[in-house]
């Protein structure tokens, strides 16, 4: 198992409870906003905080939140706010190649798991439970300790670390819905084996891909930040929340602030990336 | 039967017959106001201690609720509101939570369909069993462990000492719906309430549990028995209530209700059993459109002369008798005999359980269905039916033995070549629903269908105007199921039942095959639309002279749709025959076994 | 009509042909007691050297010269005498099958070889960290336990309020990363309110902080998990027919209901542990505890390969250990899997 293989069972238990809710609840509508925020910091961060996130301004150093610093100041009187503004684009690029190397690793194993047959099956399947003894972080961990630490090796180590859930998942996709019994009236229908795999098996185990991605993102950027905060990804001076939190750390007893609102923003990262995924995932069923 | 000596018995009823249960204009709804969207209303009846009321109604038509409004488990949010209900004399409107819990189980009893689930599968049943001699008495461990070695044997599961550290998982489906009565029972409450009780189960276990019930009533249980099946109703109920959309559209004596039904529900539901319905006779009346709520369409003929139909009586059921053949079946209009278009010819197919042994899930299975007429094949859950389908439709290569389209080898064909012969064989399924792609709407779900069933004629592949001829012909077959077209942009999860049903008939027509399979495909609809399935796969036959092969557990299903049938046992096909000859004069034991069982209105 | 219909067509009473996705066939619930304890003795070693044989060729990927990071990395002045000896000394000279084997049957006696950094043997240096480790672990899940049992039983029984409150909770709490967490549980007790140390003193006072950290994602998860269930095991028919033999709300979710919430939330234990690993290494290294986490953060960062072979060793003869335990759990807790 996996925290995303929980996830996503989780996500098919709850939309079997609550099967048709066409409304959007406001945890959903919450998350949404907070999504777009992050998408446009990412993008024009500028537009959301329009300070310079490196201007050092020693005079107003170690402010609390106030009106003007939202999030308060640095050691060095920087806006942490502008911060972890342009601190999002790092972040999230961190957490979608990852999820993007996971799920693509994943997408390889399964395919091959579920459509190669039995013997090529039973060796990937070995070979994931092989790969689940190493809990998530200590695969992390051996990746880095191969390759040496930095922002590439971080990102690499969450996706590898990532991808042997990914590969059960659209494995178990993939047979059950080779089996399923609309499949087989397919066959009945008299079409061949690759009309049947492009029109139905294939469509049918990749619309679930898109929440499996959307849950990922969320559990890649805080994973990355572990990785940052540990000291083995991103470094200090950057605007990575991992980092910032990590650089922050040293300051708690004083100036609480600047290690909680990068760690905020991961948190909120993650708990918007749940929620969506779940939306997606009733919405995706009951189209 | 003995009685328990350590807890009250049954008192018999005493002087003039009180009613155990009384019930003037219930009225149950889950609305936030109290009386706003009752989904049951004006419901009254009385049950007399010994005596048996069923009442009677399609999925949804309230009568759960009924049942759980009278333990005061309706449910959460639920609302009730009654001008009179009283068990066993007392009023029971406005009890507390706590009040009630004292009268569960002491007072009125629960059984549910599907025992398997409604016995908690972790707990042993003994323990199950004393719950309510636990909660309600007090009574020490042993004591209690002699009371439930006493209610088991009574319902008839003895070695009870082995039996009560079984769970429910451990137990056939017989056994297991008796040991979920005998925890209803353990405190002998005077009212038993009986929720679909022999559901899911085989045909002779179920006449099994309704001589049980049968024998509660004798000894003074007031019973209310609910059901959706009037034949099932017919064999143990005094008085039968009919209920739609909520409420009680007709109640009367059972005797009286089957065999002269005033209301237009009740004699629908009565026309629609198909059990002793001579071949081609129409069970629903004529519809429009599928599922449109009825308008009410002066009676068939039949329901006025209706000969075959004497008075119930609850005790000794006659085999059916064999009326059928004076009416002789209305031939079919392209007879010619024969022909054989598909063919079994020893089919074997094994399994390997889960234990490592094998399990000759099909064991030597032949027959020859013939141009234009429909086979039956009959037999419980288990008999290997399901597994022969799957073998005539080549979704499993047999052991032993071959399959034959048209003359043709289909099973020992490589499945290129079987793709050939695949559009003369159509498959109808038990579960509609799930045999769809749940991505795709009707209209798609037809239009693949048109499509390859065009690609495989090899007529004009491509062009101009296939996609609008693809068009008019899923309007064309829509049409020809009785669908309205405007279903063709719905996904067949938002259909209902017997829609999703004629989805599939409509699939199965689109590249024009001659033989269609169909396994149980009418066995999870209600009994209405059940006959409306059964009477168009009927009039498609006589229409485009379609040979069908039915498989159904149901032997009403069976002998109504059938000119042959073949029983299954054990996969293998123990009695095979004209349908008259089958159920008129019995051959094997089983099958007299099976026909003795059937719940017939008779 | 039958009331169920798991597909369209499928065999009556037969066995599926499709294979039963179980994740793991050869290490899954056996029928008996011998039987399962076989199958897992094949499947653990199997594991282990699967798991060794990956460590093993991961390390040789690392650039550069192992003999060099011996005797304290690259920078270091080392003398070409020194290098030779210290390559006969580790066998880095042998050809690689060799040393693979070697290295195999070192790990069989249960030899893990000596840390270039710390410059002693690995074996007793991981096994004098393991328990602060487990303790640390096993604290945190009994008490992720508790708190998931409480949240799931309160918010499926408080009305919509404590629904949405409680489900709510257990989102954002499987979504606390480890080390923002502790940093905001040190602030709040050890900074505001000074009621316990900063970092892990001996003692209990010292635990409090990292078991909670630990706990609570954990609890997230299993009280999302523990709902789930609880709801569909108090829906169920046999829920409604304790009822009707008079059962209360009490014993209906005492007797029946959490006894069937709680098997899915067993079933991950597995899982749990290995999380709980992940997380043992953040919380160590914050609240400054001996354990194996700090032991491999720390090796890693010096590139200290014995000490963190070590590690992933004994982590997954932990993990395997733990399916063991939490297959018994299973058979203990269902006794539908004991059945024939």
């Amino acid at each position: 198992m996996s925290d995303l293989e929980i996830q996503a069972d989780l996500g098919r238990q709850a939309r079997a409870r609550s099967p048709r809710r066409r409304r959007i609840s406001v945890a959903e509508a919450l998350a949404g906003a907070f999504a777009l925020f992050l998408i446009a910091a990412a993008f024009a961060p500028s537009l959301v905080a329009p300070g310079d996130p490196l201007a050092i301004d020693p005079l107003s150093a170690f402010q609390a939140p106030n009106l003007v610093h939202w999030f308060g100041t640095d050691e060095s009187g920087r806006d942490i706010f502008t911060r972890v503004s342009h601190g999002t684009g790092g972040s999230l690029v961190i957490g979608t190649l990852a999820t993007g190397i996971g799920l693509g690793l994943g997408i390889v194993l399964g395919t091959m798991a579920g459509m190669l047959g039995r013997i090529v099956d039973f060796t990937v399947n070995r070979f994931l439970e092989v790969l689940f003894a190493f809990p998530g972080l200590l695969l992390a961990l051996l990746v880095i300790l191969v390759f040496g630490p930095g922002i590439q090796t971080a990102t690499v180590a969450v996706g590898l670390a990532t991808a042997p859930g990914y590969a059960r998942i659209i494995r178990a996709q993939l047979i059950s819905v080779r089996s399923a019994a609309f499949v087989e009236a397919a066959t009945v229908l008299g079409r061949g084996r690759w009309q049947i795999l492009v029109r139905h098996i294939l469509p049918n185990t990749l619309a679930p891909l898109f929440v499996l991605g959307t849950l990922g993102i969320g559990q890649a950027v805080v994973w990355a930040s572990a990785l940052s905060y540990l000291g083995l990804g991103a470094a200090p001076p950057a605007a990575e929340w991992g980092a910032m939190l990590s650089a922050g750390r040293t300051y708690i007893t004083s100036a609480w602030w600047l290690a909680f609102f990068p760690g905020l923003f991961i948190v909120l990262t993650a708990v918007t990336a749940t929620s969506l995924g779940r939306a997606l995932e009733r919405r995706l069923r009951h189209a | 039967m003995s009685p328990g000596t350590s807890l009250p018995v049954h008192r018999p009823p005493t002087g003039p017959l009180v009613s155990m249960l009384r019930v003037r204009d219930l009225a149950v709804g889950f609305g936030r106001q109290p009386g706003t969207d009752p989904v049951v209303a004006g419901v009254s009846f009385d049950i007399a201690p010994g005596e048996c009321l069923a009442l009677v109604g399609e999925s949804g038509s309230g009568k759960s609720v009924t049942a759980r409004s009278l333990l005061g488990l309706a449910g959460d949010g639920a609302w009730l509101e009654a001008t009179e209900l009283a068990i066993n004399g007392s009023d029971v409107i406005g009890l507390s939570e706590a009040q009630w819990r004292r009268r569960r189980g002491r007072d009125v009893g629960l059984v549910l369909q599907d025992a398997l689930v409604s016995l908690d599968p972790l707990r042993p049943i003994g323990r199950e069993i004393a719950d309510s001699l636990r909660l309600h008495t007090t009574l020490d461990r042993a004591a209690r462990r002699a009371r439930v070695q006493e209610v088991l044997e009574r319902v008839g599961l003895p070695d009870g000492r082995t039996r009560v550290r079984q769970r429910s998982g451990e137990l056939s489906g017989g056994q297991r719906q008796r040991a979920l009565i005998a925890s209803a029972i353990a405190l002998d409450p005077p009212l038993l309430l009986v929720d679909e009780p022999t559901t899911a189960l085989d045909l002779t276990v179920q006449a099994q549990i309704l001589d049980l019930l049968e024998s509660l009533k004798r000894h003074g249980t007031a019973i209310l028995l609910i059901s959706h099946d009037l034949a099932v109703v017919g064999r143990i109920a005094d008085r039968i209530a009919v209920m739609n959309a909520g409420r009680i559209v007709e109640q009367g004596p059972a005797a009286r209700l089957l065999a002269s039904p005033r209301q237009e529900q009740t004699r629908r539901m009565i026309a629609a059993i198909p059990v002793d319905k001579p071949r081609g006779t129409r069970l629903a009346a004529p519809v429009d459109r599928a599922d449109a709520p009825a308008s009410p369409p002066a009676p068939p003929a039949f329901y006025v002369s209706a000969p075959t139909m004497p008075p119930a009586s609850s005790a000794s059921p006659a085999p059916a008798p064999a009326s059928a053949p004076a009416s002789s079946p209305v031939p079919s209009p392209v007879p010619s005999p024969g022909e054989v278009v598909l063919e079994a010819v020893g089919l074997v197919k094994t399994f390997r359980r889960p234990d490592g042994s094998d399990q000759r899930a099909v064991d030597g299975v032949s027959f020859r269905l013939a141009r234009g007429t429909t086979l039956g094949l009959v037999g419980e859950s288990g008999s290997g039916k399901t597994t022969t389908a799957r073998l005539l439709l080549a979704l499993g290569r047999p052991d032993e033995g071959e399959v034959r389209v048209l003359g043709r080898p289909f099973s020992a064909a490589t499945e290129r070549q079987r793709r050939r012969l695949r559009p003369e064989l159509g498959a109808v399924y038990q579960d509609a629903l799930s045999s769809f792609d749940p991505r795709l709407t009707v209209d798609a779900v037809l239009r693949d269908a048109v499509r390859g069933a065009r690609h495989a004629a090899r007529s004009g592949s491509a062009g101009r105007g296939t996609a609008a001829r693809d068009r008019a012909r899923v309007a064309e077959l829509l049409d020809q199921v009785s669908l309205p077209s405007t279903l063709l942009t719905r996904r067949p999860l938002s259909l209902s039942g017997g829609q999703r049903q004629r989805v599939g008939i409509a699939r199965a027509l689109a590249s024009e095959p001659q033989i269609i399979v169909c396994d149980e495909p009418v066995s999870s609809l209600d009994v209405t639309v059940q006959a409306q399935v059964l009477d168009l796969l009927d009039e498609l036959q006589r229409e485009r002279g379609l040979s069908l092969l039915v498989i159904s557990h149901d032997l009403g299903v069976i002998q109504h749709a059938s000119d042959q049938v073949a029983v299954m046992l054990d996969g293998r096909i123990v009695e095979i025959g004209a349908t008259t000859q089958v159920f008129g004069a019995p051959q094997h034991p089983y099958t007299q076994s099976l026909l003795a069982a059937v719940p017939g209105l008779a | 009509m039958t009331g169920t219909a798991a597909g369209a067509l499928r065999p009556d009473g037969a066995p599926r042909s499709a294979r039963p996705l179980r994740a793991r066939p050869w290490l899954a619930v056996r029928r008996s007691i011998p039987g399962l304890l076989a199958a897992r003795l094949v499947g653990a070693v199997f594991v282990l050297w699967a798991v060794a044989t990956i460590t093993f060729f991961a390390i040789r990927l690392i650039p550069g010269d192992p003999a060099e990071a011996i005797l304290g990395g690259p920078g270091s002045q080392t003398s070409p005498e020194a290098l030779t000896a210290v390559r006969a000394q580790y066998g880095l000279d042998q050809p690689v099958l060799v040393q693979y084997l070697a290295q195999l049957g070192r790990l069989a006696r249960g030899d893990l070889g000596r840390s270039y950094a710390l410059r002693q043997d690995v074996a007793p240096l991981l096994v004098g960290q393991l328990g602060g480790t487990l303790l640390l672990a096993a604290l945190a899940l009994v008490v992720a336990w508790l708190f998931a049992l409480v949240l799931a039983t309160w918010s499926t029984r408080g009305g919509r309020f404590a629904w949405y409150l409680g489900s709510g909770l257990e989102i954002v709490a499987a979504a606390l990363p480890h080390f923002w967490l502790a940093t905001a549980l040190i602030v709040l007790f050890s900074v505001w309110l000074g009621v316990l140390p900063p970092i892990s003193t001996p003692g209990p006072a010292g635990l409090v902080l990292p078991v909670l950290t630990l706990a609570i994602p954990l609890a997230g998860f299993l009280g999302q998990i523990m709902r789930e269930s609880l709801l569909t095991a108090l829906e169920s028919p046999f829920v409604l027919s304790a009822r009707a033999r008079g059962e209360g709300e009490r014993g209906v979710r005492w007797i029946h209901a959490l006894r069937h919430a709680s098997l899915p939330a067993i079933s991950l234990s597995g899982w749990a542990f290995g999380s709980l690993i992940s997380g043992a290494v953040v919380v160590e290294t914050i609240f400054a505890r001996p354990g194996l986490g700090r032991t491999i953060l720390n090796a890693v960062t010096v590139r200290d390969v014995p000490v963190v072979i070590g590690v992933v060793m004994i982590v997954a003869i932990g993990y395997i250990l733990m399916t063991v335990i939490t297959d018994l759990a299973q058979w203990i807790a269902d006794p539908r899997l004991r059945r024939r």
